[in-house]
């Protein structure tokens, strides 16, 4: 009941834990373990820091239990069920080669032009509204033209860099129609913070009127 | 390491001294009067009156305490510009820095306090502490230690002064290109990181030099390595991190400079270039950077904790295995900065895990440290109240760098404010906590004086609320989605209240450290006489009078002399090498494992050398600030000439009789020997520059493999001619390492004289031919192939002008009867030196052959 007003204070157009697709939802699965796994790990070493100044001196568990337990042992298991669970994450939010929808963005000081299937299917140019239908996977080509930019949907997954030279590709989906905000997360001069972007989710063969969306987002299509 | 039972600190019985018998035969000298040896050695050890003892100190006890005083005040210069970032960001649409001058100030906070206040702060701890500690009277080269701190004041004072100029760096600090290169950056704002931090870096190559020369081979009489006090293992560890992870930075400079000042292409990808390497370069140095400023922390914790409990430490092998593990896993974890640029989830999952493995060291010794106080009894001084501030800081700062070792976790935190707050959590609580231990612990030790009650233990709870006040709320602000580096945030409401908190709360966190630098002060200025050992310790730190005289031990620790219980035997000259009969600054020099006297070392007294040296390099530095590209040659050869000097003292041209170090052990004096220090020096840098290479060949295959504008245009180069060119350069190269075999076999003869002449002239052959070789390649301009084989070239020819050099120095040698049958001058280092350029020299030939054939 404790975490009701925690959890409400966890929402926001940017926040990562206020999923709103597959991936930045397995994502906020896996900080909330980690959150209570880190939790309960810092009560118990404070506990053992605590307890060394109220007992008595030289009684106590061997250097072994200290150091092999303790140090290799306990640390070691957490760790290996913490990179397990992390890698089976990561190979199911990366992207794959299964012929789901293509879309491209690409940046520069300090705008993003997307490329994605328009109201016709034929591919629509925007800038700095990107449409995707929803409840369907997409992958993202990312490029740059200048400096090194980040494509970041924080409600959606995780960000991937635009690098110049290279096409990186991310997998995202989005759960619902819906409005969600992006942004440019690696510095990138003088415009960094307000290099920042919409993406309009619309329900799957509904392509949303670009002149309706333009006035709710202030964007140009 | 299990079969070693470890120092018993609380024990003065149980010395340090182990293995062979030959050493606990070392007998007493006869005592002296304490007095008359400390103004003897006073008159020799000691810093010159007025201006002078401030221009020519070369006393590693001067030194380390202007290290630490100077990088004080960069920490507070750095905090203020933390100050103003807080307060622009306080606000939603702070208008108070325009974005122009915040992004200056949060890239130069970055800059400050990496670079010019942790590094310079652990390199003046360790030079100030580390001989004491050993049973030393100096750092094994002063005049070193000298140079590198006023590079370090130089080039730290040429990246403030920008700052007030208005045209400091404003990439951020690691500098990614192309932000950083000509085209996005076109002022001098890049070219000011880039050569005042190598400037800066001249000193931490010194540093870790003569940190690990002194650590092999400065000890005290006896003290094996595998005994000596954990601190002397975790400055190893840091040294050799050093002599390792600074190239990778100091080559990607270069390269960025070069590429700026004269547009060859590393980083620009449509000539073959990738910014991608400036990544990888810069994260080689930048990850092993956080454990090379955590070990000397964690040594100061692993040495105050114990003596603080009362009790000898919890599994002295499990803490050096940890270290050395530490030094391992910490270069293989760099791409954990980089997870998101692209790059295989397979090799992610490599890094991920190796960074995820780094917990496991760092869990051993917490564990360690929570166990030795369990099995003692703890006190609530002040130093220990920092210790506390430290767990209770660094074990949340730890926690969250397992999470963001995980990478889909860290695809979502990554350039946010969660990874600011974990940064400080970690370098905070992992640095800064464990040196405001360290230092209210050594104070008395520095400044003879004991603490002002009450106003330490403010400072520290004002630095405690205000610093997790600050950054707890941090990690929230950046899972809301906030990115690090913008100015302004006017769309998201639900940030305003985290910021509000983090900016009140980083006010009381900066009065705090201004309080605890006034407690310091206090102390300095009006505290009590302190007592001898006020903290009871047993190490041989405190077994010298408070404060620690220049030349710390009047007679140098040994068998049965080696804890803080032989205060008034060493005074009194019963230990080694007593006093300064020959009015030098003698110092023992022990064989690396065993701690067996080896020779006594004469190191250089009071000079005006490091001071002009450095001049003379930061001249080099603003020339090429100032674009004035075509004057650099007369940098150059100043340094040259300034370099050649401190040869000069480096040499005897006679015979010297050994020293009586203790009744029955006579030693050479270190122009006798083969394996001086200065030659331990020598390898230490040669390890440092083959790293650089190694990264420059790592460049190379790099970029042939991964950057995307490759294959690069036909070679343009004339095939016979260049191979011929090589060839002549690698036989030249290979005469002037027979010769220089020659010159040291015939030492004793006339013949070394014109043998060490063949040398010079075999280099001279090979800078001509090297020269040559520049006049054959592709225009370096076009492709990022063309570039790399003008800095190949570059590398080998100022290896061939410098073994040239060595050659003229063995001549000058053997010219000046500085040779003789146990005095080999330069020639050993010569050898060194002139065998590297001939393998480093092959190697690029053979690569460039082999990029041809191909």
């Amino acid at each position: 009941m404790v975490s009701v007003p925690a959890l409400a204070a966890c929402s926001g157009p940017l926040s990562t834990l206020d999923p709103a697709g597959a991936s930045a939802g397995l994502i906020a699965g896996l900080w909330w373990v980690m959150l209570l796994g880190a939790a309960l790990i810092t009560t118990f070493v404070f506990a053992l820091l605590l307890l060394a100044w109220w007992r008595k001196p030289a009684v106590g568990p061997d250097e072994r239990v200290w150091t092999m337990g303790l140090g290799v042992g306990f640390t070691l298991t957490v760790l290996v069920g913490l990179v397990g669970y992390g890698f089976w994450v990561g190979e199911r939010i990366v992207a794959r080669d299964d012929g789901a929808l293509r879309v491209s963005a690409h940046a520069r000081q300090w705008e993003w032009e997307f490329t994605q299937p328009g109201p016709d299917g034929a591919p629509l140019v925007t800038q700095d509204v990107l449409y995707i239908p929803a409840g369907r996977p997409f992958d993202i080509e990312i490029t740059s033209s200048d400096v090194i930019h980040s494509f970041w949907v924080p409600r959606l997954g995780g960000k991937m860099d635009a690098v110049p030279g290279r096409t990186n590709v991310a997998r995202l989906m989005a759960d619902a129609p819906g409005i969600h905000e992006g942004l440019c997360a690696e510095f990138c001069g003088i415009g960094h913070s307000v290099m920042r972007f919409t993406v309009v989710v619309y329900e799957e063969g509904a392509f949303p009127d670009l002149s309706e969306i333009a006035a709710e987002t202030g964007e140009q299509p | 390491m299990t079969d070693t039972t470890p120092p018993s600190p609380m024990a003065p019985t149980t010395a340090l001294h182990s293995g062979p018998e030959a050493e606990t035969t070392i007998r007493a000298n006869a005592g002296q009067r304490a007095l008359r040896l400390h103004r003897e050695l006073t008159e020799v050890w000691a810093d010159l009156p007025g201006l002078r003892g401030v221009f020519m100190s070369v006393n590693h006890g001067t030194i380390g305490r202007r290290f630490m005083a100077t990088a004080f005040v960069f920490f507070a210069i750095g905090g203020v510009l933390a100050m103003l970032i807080r307060a622009q960001l306080a606000t939603p649409r702070g208008d108070f820095l325009d974005t122009a001058l915040y992004n200056q100030i949060f890239t130069m906070h970055g800059t400050i306090m990496m670079f010019l206040f942790a590094i310079p702060m652990l390199e003046g701890l360790a030079l100030w502490l580390l001989p004491k500690i050993l049973g030393a009277r100096d750092m094994a080269f002063p005049r070193l230690s000298a140079l590198g701190y006023w590079c370090y004041l130089f080039g730290g004072t040429t990246i403030l002064l920008s700052l007030l100029a208005g045209v400091a760096p404003d990439s951020g600090w690691f500098m990614y290109t192309p932000m950083s290169g000509r085209v996005h950056t076109p002022g001098i704002n890049a070219d000011v990181w880039l050569l005042g931090i190598t400037f800066v870096e001249i000193s931490a190559m010194a540093a870790a030099v003569e940190i690990t020369v002194t650590i092999l081979r400065c000890r005290a009489a006896g003290m094996a390595l595998t005994r000596m006090p954990l601190m002397g293992w975790y400055l190893l560890g840091t040294s050799v991190m050093m002599l390792v992870g600074f190239p990778p930075l100091i080559l990607g400079s270069i390269l960025l400079e070069v590429e700026r000042a004269f547009d060859w292409p590393f980083f620009d990808v449509a000539r073959g270039g990738d910014p991608l390497l400036w990544q990888h370069l810069f994260w080689l140095f930048g990850h092993p950077e956080v454990y090379i400023i955590f070990l000397p922390a964690a040594g100061a914790l692993s040495t105050l904790i114990p003596i603080l409990s009362r009790t000898p430490i919890l599994g002295y092998g499990a803490v050096v295995a940890s270290v050395l593990g530490l030094v391992f896993l910490s270069f293989g974890l760099w791409v954990h900065h980089m997870f998101a640029v692209g790059i295989p989830n397979m090799a992610l999952g490599l890094f991920s895990a190796a960074s995820a493995l780094v917990a496991v060291p760092t869990a051993v010794q917490v564990f360690v440290w929570i166990g030795t106080m369990w099995k003692g009894r703890p006190e609530l001084s002040l130093p220990m109240l920092h210790v506390m501030g430290f767990f209770l800081t660094f074990v949340m700062g730890g926690l969250t760098g397992v999470m963001l070792a995980i990478v889909p976790f860290n695809w979502q935190a990554h350039d946010t404010a969660f990874v600011t707050a974990h940064l400080h959590y970690v370098l905070i609580g992992g640095f800064v906590f464990p040196m405001m231990a360290a230092i209210t612990y050594w104070m008395p030790l520095l400044s003879g004086r004991w603490r002002v009650s009450g106003l330490g233990e403010a400072a520290f709870w004002l630095i405690v609320v205000g610093f997790h006040g600050t950054f707890f709320i941090m990690h929230l602000t950046g899972l809301l989605g906030m990115p690090r580096r913008i100015d302004i945030y006017p769309d998201n409401p639900e940030w305003v209240l985290p910021n509000l908190v983090s900016s009140i709360f980083s006010m009381v966190l900066a009065m705090g450290f201004a309080l605890f630098a006034f407690d310091i002060a206090m102390q300095a200025l009006f505290g009590r006489r302190s007592q001898r050992n006020p903290w009871q310790a047993p190490t041989l730190d405190w077994a010298m009078a408070l404060p620690a005289p220049a030349y710390n031990f009047a007679s140098l620790p040994g068998p049965g002399k080696d804890e803080a219980g032989a205060l008034l035997a060493l005074a009194r000259g019963e230990g080694l090498v007593p006093g300064a009969p020959r009015g030098w600054r003698e110092t023992l020099v022990v064989e690396p494992g065993t701690g067996r006297p080896d020779h006594v070392a004469a190191l250089p007294t009071n000079t005006m050398l490091p001071l002009a040296t450095a001049a003379v390099i930061g001249s080099f530095f603003a020339l090429m600030l100032a674009g004035l590209y075509v004057l650099t040659p007369l940098a150059i050869a100043a340094i040259i000439a300034m370099v050649w000097r401190w040869g000069a003292v480096m040499g005897t041209d006679r015979d010297h009789p050994p020293v009586e170090a203790a009744p029955g052990l006579a030693l050479p004096l270190h122009w006798h020997r083969r394996t001086t220090l200065a030659y331990g020096g020598a390898v230490a840098t040669l390890v440092a520059d083959a790293t650089l290479y190694a990264c420059l060949i790592f460049g190379v295959g790099f970029l042939s493999v991964v950057a995307p504008g490759w294959p690069a245009p036909p070679s343009g180069l004339p095939a016979f001619l260049a191979a011929a060119l090589s060839c002549l350069a690698l036989a030249a190269l290979l005469a002037g390492s027979v010769a220089a075999r020659r010159v040291e076999a015939r030492r004793a003869s006339p013949a070394a004289r014109p043998t060490a002449m063949i040398g010079v002239a075999a280099g001279l052959v090979a800078v001509v031919a090297l020269a040559g070789v520049g006049f054959a390649l592709d225009d370096p301009r076009r492709h990022a192939r063309d570039a790399l084989r003008g800095v190949l070239l570059g590398f080998a020819l100022v290896h061939a002008v410098i073994a040239t050099l060595f050659a003229l120095r063995a001549w000058a040698d053997a010219r000046a009867g500085r040779l003789g049958a146990t005095r080999r001058g330069a020639a050993p280092v010569w050898r060194l030196w002139q065998d590297y350029a001939l393998a480093t020299t092959a190697a690029s030939a053979l690569l460039v052959g082999l990029q041809e054939a191909l």
